[in-house]
């Protein structure tokens, strides 16, 4: 049986308050679609790409309230008064990340097509567990997929920016 | 962080050329589109969203073979938010991207030909009323019978799928001798003969195809698209919507992957194009990824018969080839699909004598066509696990006997396909000695195991698609008085690093850095024609382009910069964003003065570069273009396994590679352009298959993908990843730009065999097919344990009525490179007036 006609209720926009990127956000969206899609399509951030939308491929990461989460799995309307990060949140003042900085240097993008979601992935481990072992970042990256790289050079960016972090960490607690 | 732009261990040079001053050329750098794809802002076909945009989405054939009846789309259109909706006879005009086989429209008019083939479009205000919208479309389907594999297609001349081609179901045959295999054969004192199946596979890049139309504010027709191909294109669309090519802008945006995939000019490219002309609004679609697997164009599942004849001491007498190819409901690149399935068998080891069949069948599948090795790494794999099995019966090693029989540089093979230089013998012997082979091969424990295998693959095909005098890739400069330089070219940036290839050669030439030159590449109003990012083309062939215009600029510029400077062009030094002296290096200009000087003495400083390939010698038999190409790289690789005996499971544990470079331009991205293709090499080895479901005839004609999502095609994860360890050897070929050779495909090639030879050397059985899964090991070994041949694989060549061979003498047997019984071919139509070929 096709559907004709909405139920009267998704018709209806809905709203929600949340922080994104650090700041306050309010946004009207319909309320079947998921965060992916109130990003990209009613917030214009185009930084987390739009793949599988099953949740296979782990393109569309952002971080949750802490939590890595694959955006197309997420209703927007779940995002009420939550902290929402996306690969735009990640460079501050025009200067990179040092995820981001890696990843440009040591061959971590090619097509960059997985590359906003495998750095959002990367972020929220070394969030957790700022020195992870070899094994734990091969764990941590597995539901994301690439194509182009082969995954070493994504492990190398990995591994630089720890480094890097770990520098800068040591360099602002001797000052 | 310049620290950290060091390469990993993994990574080793050989003998590359020294006592050079290259300042961008062979170091490691960020690429020049880096910071947009970590920042997110590269903006992708799918990032592109206009105001007063509309959506589409396809009605695509639940059948597998069907008649279209009659379609009713009354109820879609009347539909609030429904603007337009499309069938078949609003595209009627055939194309395709081989000027052979125009065989696809863009929505299907009287007949379907696979599950997903395109029966109408929607084109509404939201995706979701579009979607939604499909339901209402009544389609009235005849059912025909459905062909399901290339021996059901032999064996099922009627209904035919297409109504061209050989006969019955047959798509494309061809057949070819080079000298007299009979008596090759008859020297021989070990004839072996193996049959093998290779699994066809879907690229599975990252970004789902999505394009966006519009009717530009002068009328005239910009496409977005996720191509590789924005010429070819381009010309599709002016023949299908019969508009002037001049008014036709297609953008290659960047891809989010290609490896092929996005090589065709697609259905829903053009789809979306009509409907913008007659909307006048933006039209936007993004395939969903079961639909990628619709539009396919991936692998080619391959059958093949391997009969090669080898003296005792290795040397190969003869070589005959047969491959029976599923091709699937279009032609796609089928036909060029089809010579690839033979032409590098003679580019690797020297076969004197060499027969070459093939045979491509229409089946009612998504259309195959070129995945990262265009139809040779099939061939690849039953060639190099044969070599394993040679090696073995003349008792010698398998690196060994590889070496003794390995190409020559410069060498005309029995097909006569001419090789540039040749790194393979350094290669093996690298190979060989980085991953301690003498120490390993049948000498590690039961379960464990190595195997070796060698390829060679094209830099750049020798001809272009259709047949036409003008170059096959153009550059332009532009240099600006502020120092800025901005390079225009057709080429598109897939991922692969054309992009920064093109920058680092122009930044070199220039004495500046990457970072200081623009790339706009893709987009067939600002860049001059390129053909396209396939066949591995690109570095050398728009390299090539890029290189002359630089060359051309910089000697604008060095006239009045020498008389400036007091000095002669000739000890001019243009490096570190300076023209120096290099006698008196103190005597200098900045290249922004450089600039003015020359825009003072010339006005505007714009030059262009053009590449021709070199003339093919085997372009004068008919068939002879696929394969050809200014020169060859060679790959070789060892696998390291694992192999449970009870479980069959198998783990690649570790790869060592060489590649036959030329020279790195810029190695952070070669690596990975090696570890990606060993990556895709062993998801074909080990798992990924584009698999269906056929039910029983007396149930059902379905004919159903097995896995149609990310979740059910299986392809490695980081997890699955193997140590690899990589050594570039170069030798700087003069055909490339500073030497450069190919590297994005290529080392695909040698893994699939080299997995299956280690298989063999852990546990003593031979997988003859792919995806090597642990329930085929399993198979074997019981076969083994039963006291049969040790073996899974395929077990029978069907019969093929193939035409007569045509007869070409290799060079030395006194061949000119024309075929002695071909009758006189039909002159080529006029450069300047190209026409394309209807079939």
């Amino acid at each position: 049986m096709p559907i004709d006609k909405l139920p009267k209720e998704c018709e209806k926009p809905a709203r929600i308050h949340f922080t994104l990127n650090g700041e306050a956000t309010e946004v009207s969206f319909a309320p079947y679609k998921t965060l992916l899609e109130v990003l990209r399509e009613d917030l214009n951030h185009m930084g987390t790409k739009h793949a599988c939308e099953l949740g296979e491929c782990g393109a569309c990461a952002v971080i949750l309230d802490g939590e890595p989460v694959l955006s197309c799995l997420v209703l927007a309307l779940e995002c009420d008064e939550r902290d929402v990060v996306t690969i735009e949140g990640l460079t501050s003042n025009g200067e990179l990340h040092p995820l981001q900085e890696a990843f440009a240097n040591m061959g971590g993008s090619q097509c960059g097509y997985c590359t906003p979601g495998m750095i959002i992935t990367a972020k929220a481990l070394l969030d957790r567990n700022p020195s992870p072992t070899h094994d734990q970042i091969r764990e941590a990256l597995s539901g994301n997929l690439c194509r182009c790289t082969g995954y070493l050079q994504i492990f190398d960016s990995l591994e630089a920016a720890i480094r890097e972090i770990s520098k800068r960490k040591k360099a602002t607690e001797t000052t | 962080m310049a620290s950290d732009q060091r390469l990993p261990e993994r990574v080793s040079k050989a003998s590359g050329p020294t006592g050079e001053d290259l300042r961008v050329i062979g170091k490691a750098r960020q690429r020049v589109d880096a910071r947009g794809k970590v920042t997110g802002q590269t903006v992708y076909a799918d990032d592109i969203s206009l105001p007063r945009m509309t959506y589409c989405k396809l009605l695509r054939s639940p059948h597998p073979h069907a008649r279209i009846r009659s379609i009713d789309i009354s109820r879609a259109a009347a539909r609030s938010g429904v603007y337009l909706v499309l069938t078949g006879k609003d595209l009627p005009i055939e194309y395709g991207i081989l000027p052979v086989s125009q065989d696809e429209t863009a929505l299907c008019v009287d007949r379907v030909r696979h599950v997903g083939d395109p029966v109408a479009a929607v084109i509404a205000r939201e995706e979701l009323t579009a979607f939604e919208a499909l339901d209402l479309i009544a389609v009235e389907y005849e059912i025909l019978p459905t062909i399901s594999s290339p021996e059901e297609a032999l064996a099922t001349p009627e209904p035919r799928i297409h109504d061209y081609g050989e006969e019955g179901n047959i798509h494309k045959r061809v057949s070819f001798e080079f000298g007299d295999v009979d008596k090759g054969f008859a020297e021989a004192d070990e004839v072996l003969e193996d049959l093998f199946f290779y699994a066809g596979s879907n690229h599975l890049a990252m970004e789902q195809h999505a394009s966006v139309a519009v009717k530009d504010r002068e009328g005239k027709l910009t496409l977005w698209t996720s191509t590789q191909v924005p010429h070819y294109l381009h010309r599709a669309l002016a023949k299908v919507l019969e508009m002037p090519a001049a008014h036709i802008r297609v953008i290659a945006t960047p891809n989010g992957g290609g490896f092929g995939g996005k090589s065709d000019p697609l259905n829903h490219e053009i789809i979306v194009s009509k409907a913008a002309m007659l909307l006048g609004r933006p039209v936007k679609i993004s395939l969903t990824r079961e639909e990628v697997f619709y539009c396919h164009r991936g692998r080619h599942p391959v059958l093949m018969k391997f009969k090669t004849g080898v003296k005792k001491d290795g040397t190969i007498t003869a070589l005959d080839l047969q491959t029976l190819i599923d091709g699937g409901g279009y032609g796609s690149f089928g036909v060029a699909s089809t010579f690839y399935t033979g032409a590098l068998q003679t580019t690797a080891y020297h076969v004197p004598k060499y027969k070459f069949r093939a045979c491509r069948t229409f089946t009612n599948k998504p259309p195959c066509g070129p995945k990262r090795g265009h139809g040779t790494p099939q061939p690849r794999f039953g060639q190099e696990v044969q070599m394993d099995k040679i090696a073995e019966r003349l008792g010698m090693d398998p690196a060994e006997l590889r070496l003794r029989v390995a190409v020559k540089p410069n060498e005309l093979t029995a097909n006569f396909l001419q090789l540039g230089t040749v790194g393979l013998e350094e290669c093996i012997r690298r190979v060989v000695e980085m991953s301690g082979w003498n120490q390993k091969f049948r000498k590690l424990p039961e379960g464990r195991g190595v195997g070796l295998a060698c390829s060679c693959y094209l830099t750049g095909a020798g001809l272009s698609i259709y047949w036409n005098k003008m170059p096959h890739s153009g550059i332009q400069l532009k240099l600006d008085r502020s120092g800025g330089v901005t390079l225009q070219a057709g080429t598109t940036e897939i991922g692969q690093g054309s992009d920064d290839v093109l920058a680092a050669i122009v930044a070199e030439t220039l004495g500046l850095r990457t970072a200081d030159i623009r790339v706009y590449s893709g987009d067939t109003d600002l860049g001059p024609v390129d053909l396209g990012s396939y066949s591995s083309r690109v570095t050398l062939m728009a390299g090539n382009a890029a290189m002359q215009a630089a060359e051309r600029a910089k000697a604008m510029l060095a006239e009045p910069v020498a008389e400036k400077l007091q000095t002669t062009k000739e000890r001019l030094r243009f490096a570190d964003g300076a023209v120096f002296d290099t006698a008196a290096p103190e005597k200098r200009v900045t290249f922004a003065e450089a600039v003015c000087l020359g825009e003072s003495r010339f006005g505007t400083i714009g030059t262009v570069g053009s590449y021709w390939p070199p003339k093919m010698p085997a372009a004068q038999y008919k068939g002879g273009g696929v394969g050809t190409s200014p020169t060859y790289t060679y790959s070789v690789a060892v696998a390291e396994v694992d192999v449970n005996p009870a479980t069959g499971w198998l783990r690649v544990v570790r790869i060592w590679n060489t590649h036959d470079i030329g020279r790195t331009l810029n190695p952070t991205i070669a690596l990975g352009q090696v570890e990606g293709s060993i990556y895709m090499g062993l998801g074909e080895a080990l798992m990924e298959e584009q698999d269906f479901r056929r039910l029983p005839k007396k149930l059902s004609h379905a004919l159903v993908h097995k896995a149609p999502s990310m979740l059910d095609y299986k392809s490695p994860t980081s997890l699955e990843m193997p140590e690899i360890f990589t050594e570039f050897v170069e030798g700087p070929d003069p055909r490339g730009p500073f030497g450069a050779k190919e590297v994005g495909q290529g080392p695909l090639l040698p893994i699939a065999p080299a997995v299956a030879n280690a298989v063999y050397d852990a546990v003593g059985v031979r997988i003859d097919e792919v995806p090597i899964t642990p329930e085929k090991i399993l198979k074997a070994l019981a076969e083994k344990k039963a006291g049969r041949a040790p073996r899974y694989g395929p077990t029978q060549f069907p019969n093929v009525t193939w035409p007569e061979a045509l007869r070409v003498p290799p060079p030395w047997d006194g061949g000119d490179g024309h075929a002695i019984n071909e009758a006189p071919r039909a002159p080529k139509p006029d450069g300047e007036k190209e026409k394309v070929l209807s079939r």
